[in-house]
């Protein structure tokens, strides 16, 4: 099968490559970019482990071809920490209350979170759990995930407001 | 698990796509937001030569609220159908139904058209677009003809669009003051299918009654919607479990299913009624 | 301030030593997506390995063709049993005994069953020609009910035809593969004989899997020039699957390096030895290049490891007031295909008799008979040490059936016949020395807590207003009391495959004061790397923050068991207690040199050694570690390093207590669990906050297994849960929050009395979501329902009480 070219932005820079039409997208981040936060899970679009962003959505990343994304804005967990290098807030509140144990669904659920709190600042505990529930992970329960993300909504919402 | 291979296409309007299926014919499919169908490729139960995408093509998107209907274009994802207000005051049944298929990411990839032409009898779209009296617009070699949602379900994965047709827009009726709209879905957990749904308008002396997953076909009866335009519940339910043809899977076994669709199918007329006033 | 002025108490705060809820060193890796698991090993000229799997659940591999696949341009090999048979390893042994087909030798015992072994230059080839390779296949008829298996004349082993003795004893039927007794038979039929109650019932643990997020796999690199082998894979017990490669392959065992990275969670499933692994060493042997394997989900449903599928038949008697008298059981254990249990070698059905549970049962036998199906092979210890699971289940459910019987109140029959604080060490009817244990503390504080009384009362208008016809919901309440058995094991009766299951740490102390400790476990979520410098930290006094810890890689780290049966901090933990107390041990005398006093005239405190009498004169454990590298000191040899292999004199019995409460749609069998109560009680508490997640993780995967997790079968034996549509993983959204508590017992035994609480959770969640639909139904007259309890298995139980009108 002939290969096509493949242009996309990933996490701020330009990537290119040859990359059959079949080729998932998580394979085309995993292996050719060797961008490896991103996990390959259950492989039919249920746990999420890898879910990326989009142009401003969460997708999961191995029910998607790499031609169908051709020229998007592609955003992974790699991306979310600091330009210093320092955790972003999600990363550190993840940390902060426990919400990971393997760490392997966490890339996938730090990037969801950043999508739900970038379309609702303010989520309610339910609003997190319906917002997260393409995301599967199997060591802590949720309990502790729901948390940090309601504690990183209140932490980038104190941010905002010290900038403004 | 990895899809076999093909050759993608991105055309950038109709005709193209229409021109793409007819040169590969049998070998050619269109994708939307592929969340059906690429696992489905991914287990190796469908392979194409070569797969046409329509995100490029602008006449297939677009959320238009008129007076009297809505049109959606296909492409139109089930978020855009949860987050669009104008929308959810013309027709608030279709939000309630969206927030219930699959989860948030699934929502953001998958179409209201790949939804409903696909024919997956699993697929909350279809119904819906039964219980709201709907039409497919289709486009094809032989330009554009449309089909109502009642009429376009023949059996699993079999509708009355052509191997060369594009399904393009949706056009729906808008009901009303005073008719009363509900989706009820008993689901294992998110992201599942459902085990019974049931989509009910009500009000201003007419109804209209739909059900999802319990058949090989969504499944809209005059007869129930008939029984329940006359304030007959019992009537209603008793139609459409005549209607249903139920199989046993994971989630349960006929009867069950039988029984959880009374169940599901009294509730939305329940929430119709109340909410019709 | 500085050394000289802070408290004792500010000093130890600073170690973040146990008892702190240190955060976790693993998170700042793991939240910015670089943990380094088996798919994310890359190396040059790496191929990939697929499998062709068999469609059939019983049938004779008539031919395979490999032509077509071999044309495929990318394709190296594919590889079937006759190309593995003249190195011996079409075959591989089981850790129960029993051997197990590495690819189908002539035939097929299960659905999914390996029959070929493709390698490619990538997985996109790999899959394409596993595609191509050409199958004949004759179906033969297929035995998926284990009683079925032992009445029938279908032979399914044939490798073992005419073999009346197995790796556990005589076998009855050539389905049969063993039959293993524990306790006093006649005493127990004479009880049940004699007694004014007797409960019978039948109690079945569904067949599920542990699903791990991450899948199985390896990449085996074979240095043609070095003639060393490197396998890097998700291996929970990487020294164990060093010596295993070693004595299967015929490689000498230090030219083999096993390498366990980060590991995307376990629960029993990466215990075992797979054919993946195996393929993938002997395609890097043929090839010389490092070759990759890695299962996608369904293949890791369908093939790799399930857990549970018994069935126990419990008798239980009581005296009239309730105390009981004696337990028997007898269990039809469904193997599958192969025997392919991970337990120690003397227990084939684990630790199943721990079944008379936090009881004092005087009397009590147990038989368990495993049986081969066409099933997959596998029985692991799915987040519970070896069947514990099963006991605990079952002793849980046969106490709610004796409550039924006895028309009493299941929280007071629990009561009246727990053992009593005074009576630890407890010797049990079926052979265990329970450590430690106040169960009656325990259940009173948690009946306390869910205000039980209140519950009951407010059940009982429940029940009435359904009566009425106000509601069509039930409430249950779900009661369980359980006692954990882990911590794998004394030496003189654990063992897995001959090597006893001990286990091991070494630390270096470094000249400036900080450290490394090297474990013979694997962290896969637990948060070794955190917990066990917290022990170290508390031991010799220097901050968790400045120890390193290192797992799973067979080159450098002591050689232990690994980490399953919650067994790492029972026993490595203990080993990293013992190996810190010998360093404190040289500590003292090198700091007694350095005071210029005896020996004994130096005292420990928290970070340093005091003079007695004169704590302003002390040497703090950094300055020590430098002395101990700078200064020639009579009679002690330079360097500050320990190992210690530890023995567990005793496993240990973590215990607790868990209610549930549940709400019930009688119409749709829908239902919401409103409040979950968790009592804990680990023993010794290293990180409170690590023992929390521990909780919330156990619980749910109990509630994915209680309330619709299965592997389930058609009567041909294809899987019908093969991916995560079927096969229930709740989301947040299913998933409650939970209430954790504690109580405090330390096992007596253990150096810093920690007895491991990773799989508590899931032994005390499962009966405890079980009971309270049960607890539902119970005034309406049900006394036994079979788990998962999804939606339909719920409506049947209300239809089948005459519920829907």
């Amino acid at each position: 099968m002939s290969k096509m070219h493949v242009k996309l932005t990933v996490n701020g820079k330009q990537v290119e490559g040859l990359a059959e039409p079949r080729t998932l997208l998580i394979h085309f981040l995993r292996e050719d970019l060797k961008i490896t936060g991103p996990h390959i899970g259950c492989e039919t679009s249920h746990c999420g482990a890898c879910t990326v962003d989009i142009d401003g959505k969460s997708v999961k990343s191995c029910t998607t071809f790499v031609a169908q994304v051709n020229g998007a804005d592609v955003t992974t967990v790699e991306g979310l920490t600091n330009d210093d290098g320092s955790l972003g807030v999600l990363q550190e509140m993840f940390r902060e209350h426990h919400g990971l144990q393997c760490g392997f669904c966490t890339p996938g659920m730090i990037t969801r979170a950043h999508r739900l709190l970038q379309e609702n600042p303010n989520p309610t505990e339910e609003e997190i759990r319906f917002g997260m529930a393409g995301n599967l992970c199997r060591c802590t329960g949720y309990q502790n995930i729901v948390k940090a993300i309601s504690a990183s909504a209140d932490m980038l919402n104190a941010q905002k407001e010290a900038a403004e | 698990m990895i899809p076999a291979g093909f050759e993608y296409h991105r055309p950038g309007d109709i005709a193209s796509a229409i021109g793409i299926l007819q040169e590969h014919g049998d070998e050619a499919r269109v994708i939307a937001g592929g969340h059906s169908l690429i696992p489905m490729m991914k287990l190796r139960m469908a392979e194409m030569g070569h797969l046409v995408d329509l995100q490029a093509i602008d006449e297939l998107k677009g959320i238009e609220v008129g007076a009297e209907s809505v049109t959606l274009g296909a492409m139109v994802t089930q978020h855009e159908l949860i987050t669009h207000e104008g929308l959810a005051s013309a027709i608030p049944l279709i939000r309630d139904a969206a927030l219930q298929i699959a989860d948030p990411q699934v929502r953001y990839m998958g179409t209201v058209g790949g939804n409903v032409a696909n024919g997956d009898p699993g697929n909350d779209m279809p119904g819906l677009m039964q219980c709201l009296d709907a039409t497919f617009e289709l486009k094809g070699p032989d330009g554009t003809r449309n089909v109502a949602a009642r009429d376009f379900y023949e059996a699993a994965y079999f509708t009355a669009r052509e191997d060369e047709e594009i399904l393009t827009r949706i056009s729906i009726p808008i009901p009303g003051a005073g008719v009363g709209q509900a989706y009820e879905k008993q689901k294992r957990k998110i992201g599942d299918y459902a085990t019974a749904a049931a989509a009910v308008l009500v009000g201003n002396g007419k109804a209209s009654v739909a059900m999802t997953n319990l058949s090989d076909t969504p499944i809209w009866s005059a007869e129930a919607s008939n029984a329940l335009a006359g304030g007959d519940v019992d009537g209603s339910v008793s139609a459409m479990l005549d209607a249903i043809d139920p199989v046993a899977d994971n989630r349960g076994p006929v009867d069950f299913k039988k029984h959880v669709a009374a169940v599901m199918l009294r509730r939305a007329i329940g929430r119709a009624q109340t909410r019709a006033g | 301030m500085n050394d000289q002025t802070m408290t004792p108490e500010e000093r130890a705060a600073n170690l973040k030593g146990m008892g702190s809820s240190r955060k976790r060193v693993e998170d700042v890796r793991f939240t910015q997506g670089k943990g380094n698991y088996v798919d994310d090993i890359k190396l040059d000229g790496m191929l990939f390995g697929d499998f062709v799997r068999s469609p059939y659940a019983h049938a004779r591999v008539v031919s395979v063709n490999k032509d077509a696949a071999l044309a495929l341009p990318g394709v190296i090999a594919v590889l079937t049993a006759e190309d593995l048979s003249p190195l011996g390893l079409h075959w591989m042994p089981t850790l129960a005994g029993d051997k197990q087909m590495v690819l189908a030798d002539g035939k097929v015992l299960f659905q999914g069953q390996e029959v070929a072994y493709v390698v490619a230059e990538d997985r996109y080839i790999a899959a394409d020609a596993a595609e191509l390779v050409e199958v004949e296949y004759e179906e033969l008829p297929v035995l998926t009910d284990p009683f079925e298996a032992l009445k029938s004349d279908v032979v399914l082993r044939e490798d073992l035809e005419g073999q009346t003795e197995g790796a556990h004893g005589p076998r009855k039927h050539h389905n049969h593969i063993f039959t293993w007794e524990q306790g006093d038979k006649d005493a127990t039929e004479s009880v049940l004989a004699e007694a004014d109650v007797v409960a019978e019932e039948m109690v079945y643990y569904h067949r599920t899997h542990p699903c791990p997020l991450e899948t199985c796999g390896c990449v085996a690199s074979m240095d043609k020039v070095t003639g060393k082998l490197t396998l890097y894979g998700t291996f929970q017990a990487p020294h164990a699957i060093r010596t295993v490669v070693s004595l299967i392959s015929g490689l000498a065992e230090h030219n083999i390096r096993v390498i366990s990275p980060d590991i995307g969670g376990g629960f029993g499933n990466k215990v075992g030895a797979y054919a993946g692994y195996v393929c993938s060493v002997v395609a890097s042997i043929v090839t010389g290049k490092p070759v990759k394997w890695v299962e996608d989900r369904m293949e890791n449903l369908m093939s790799t490891a399930f857990a549970r599928d018994y069935w126990m038949q419990g008798k239980i008697a009581a005296t009239k007031e309730g105390k009981i008298t004696g337990l028997w059981c007898h269990t039809t254990a469904d193997h599958g295909g192969f025997d392919a249990c991970a337990d120690p070698t003397k227990f084939p059905a684990g630790f199943m008799n721990i079944c008379t549970g936090s009881y004092d049962i005087p009397t009590a036998y147990l038989a368990v008979d495993g049986v081969y199906t066409n099933k997959a092979p596998g029985g692991v210890a799915y987040r519970c040490s070896f069947r514990v699971t099963e006991a605990a289940y079952f002793i849980e459910r046969m106490i709610e059936v004796l409550a039924i019987k006895l028309n009493m109140d299941a929280a007071e029959l629990r009561r009246i016949n727990f053992i009593k604080a005074d009576q630890f060490p407890y010797q049990s009817a079926l052979g265990w020395e329970y450590d430690s244990g106040d169960y009656h503390t325990a259940w009173d504080k948690a009946l306390e807590a869910v205000d039980y009384n209140g519950l009951r009362a407010e059940q009982a208008q429940r029940i009435e207003d359904f009566k009425a016809g106000k509601t069509r919901k039930l409430l249950g309440i779900g009661l369980t009391h359980f006692t954990e058995i882990v911590g794998a094991g004394p030496v003189k009766n654990c063992d897995i495959l001959g090597l006893g299951m001990f286990d091991s740490c070494e630390i270096r102390i470094h000249p400036t004061g900080s450290a490394i400790a090297r474990l013979g476990t694997i962290s896969q979520g637990q948060g070794h790397a955190t917990t066990f410098a917290q022990i170290i930290a508390s031991e010799i006094g220097l901050p968790a923050d400045d120890i390193t810890l290192e797992e799973g890689d067979t080159d450098t780290a002591p050689y232990g068991l690994g980490t399953y049966g919650s067994r790492s901090t029972p026993v490595a933990g203990a080993a990293t207690a013992m190996a810190a107390r010998k360093i404190r041990a040289k500590a003292q005398m090198i700091a007694a040199y350095l005071l210029e006093v005896h020996d004994d005239d130096v005292e420990w405190d928290v970070d340093r050694f005091a003079v007695k009498g004169a704590p302003e004169r002390f040497k703090t454990m950094k300055e020590i570690a430098f002395a101990a590298y700078n200064q020639a000191i009579p009679g002690l040899e330079p360097g500050l390093e320990a190992v210690s292999y530890y023995d567990p004199p005793n496993m240990t019995y973590p215990f607790g207590a868990y209610i549930c409460v549940m709400e019930i749609d009688v119409d749709t069998g829908e239902w919401e669990v409103r409040q979950f109560y968790a009592l804990d009680d680990c023993g010794t508490r290293i990180n409170p906050m690590i023992i929390e997640g521990q909780v919330h993780g156990g619980v749910t995967e109990a509630l994915a297994i209680a309330m619709g997790q299965e592997i389930a079968y058609d009567e041909m034996g294809n899987v019908k849960t093969g991916t995560l549509m079927d096969f229930f993983l709740p989301t947040a959204w299913e998933t409650p929050n939970y209430t954790t508590d504690h109580t405090v017992t330390p096992s007596p035994h253990h150096p810093i009395g920690a007895k491991g609480v990773g799989e508590s959770p899931n032994v005390g969640g499962v009966p405890a979501f079980s009971n309270a639909v049960h607890d539902a139904f119970r005034p309406f007259g049900l006394v036994q329902s079979h788990m998962p309890h999804d939606h339909w298995r719920i409506w049947k139980i209300a239809n089948g009480l005459g519920m829907h009108g």
